[in-house]
């Protein structure tokens, strides 16, 4: 990867993987002993829906794949997946949805 | 106890666990293709499905690797992205808390969204379930999950360069995230942490990759609780 030495690579790769395995057996661990306040499991229950959403909106605003010029089909691509998959609280149907929308758009827009 | 009883726990998980078929194959085969468009080597690919096994921090590493964020904020940011499971961990505690260190160990390795959310539920439905029957069922899940997540993900990363550009598939990582964000849409607080995480994040794209990421998530995540918090007080009037 351009910008990224193996070793600094491997260190992401290895790094990630032991944390997100302590992350998995923090209170396994603890056998329970100890259950999380209540106040930690309010902010823990908001994580994917605090990260994702920032990951990708400068991602559907400033596509890579443009060179950050705006795309409208991109931009129709994203709203039809998050549609989908909130009436229908499907993973799989929503990422259908949004590719379908994608490569129609491209086709039609251009 | 008998070995039946175990052997019907186990397969009544993997019975539980096959539907997931359908999203961790596709799943896996967007990340090998995110991961080899990024420009990572098939070892590197393997090795964040199998060492790291998290679909959605990987992809979140990959993302911000694509961006040349600094080491730092890769790993603060996808690792920010797993904190859920420290919320399964907890969970799931009080029916697994009692195993061995090596059995804890492995149901840790194995904790994808699938096997926590479909573990959970059988043992709040049957709490009277001995320690092995419980730990059985697990297994049962994430047997037709896990091992194709790695299977899958080798397919996207030999298929993937292949794959020629008219595709779009710099959109894939994307479309993947925002399907995995609708159906996490439950409620008001969840909807007004997602919009805070989206407006911070694109006022804040002129800081260096991922630090505006990882204020606007810290926003978010104070948002929803304090949302979630407001709505139990309204609801209590």
């Amino acid at each position: 990867m351009i910008g990224y030495s193996p070793l600094e690579i491997w260190t992401i790769i290895v790094v990630m993987g032991i944390g997100t395995f302590f992350l998995r057996y923090s209170f396994l661990g603890l056998a329970g002993k100890r259950p999380l306040p209540a106040w930690a499991l309010r902010y823990l229950r908001y994580t994917p829906v605090a990260v994702l959403p920032g990951l990708v909106a400068p991602l559907v605003i400033w596509p890579t794949a443009t060179g950050g010029a705006f795309d409208p089909a991109r931009l129709i691509a994203a709203v039809v997946t998050i549609a989908v998959g909130v009436l229908s609280r499907n993973t799989l149907a929503a990422i259908l949805g949004g590719l379908a929308a994608l490569y129609l758009g491209l086709w039609l827009i251009g | 106890m008998s070995s039946s009883n175990l052997s019907a726990a186990y397969w009544r998980g993997f019975r539980h666990g096959l539907p997931f078929l359908l999203v961790i194959v596709p799943f896996g085969v967007l990340f090998g293709v995110a991961g080899t468009e990024a420009g990572l080597n098939l070892a590197e690919v393997m090795g964040f499905s199998i060492l790291v096994i998290a679909g959605a921090s990987q992809f979140t590493a990959v993302q911000l690797m694509s961006d040349h964020a600094p080491v730092i904020l890769v790993l603060l940011t996808s690792l920010a992205v797993n904190l859920r499971m420290a919320m399964y961990s907890a969970s799931l505690a009080p029916h697994l808390g009692a195993a061995s260190r090596w059995h804890k160990s492995l149901v840790a390795y194995f904790m994808v969204d699938q096997a926590y959310a479909m573990a959970i539920a059988d043992y709040e439905r049957a709490p009277e379930q001995s320690l092995a029957e419980k730990l059985a069922y697990y297994a049962g899940v994430c047997t037709p999950i896990c091992p194709q997540w790695y299977v899958s993900t080798l397919a996207g990363a030999v298929l993937g360069a292949a794959i020629p550009a008219e595709f779009a598939l710099d959109f894939a990582a994307p479309i993947t995230f925002l399907a995995m964000l609708g159906p996490a849409l439950r409620s008001l607080a969840h909807v007004a942490a997602a919009a805070v995480s989206v407006g911070v994040a694109l006022a804040l794209a002129f800081l260096p990759s991922g630090l505006g990421l990882l204020i606007a998530a810290l926003a978010a995540m104070v948002t929803g609780a304090q949302v979630e918090l407001w709505m139990e007080r309204r609801a209590a009037r």
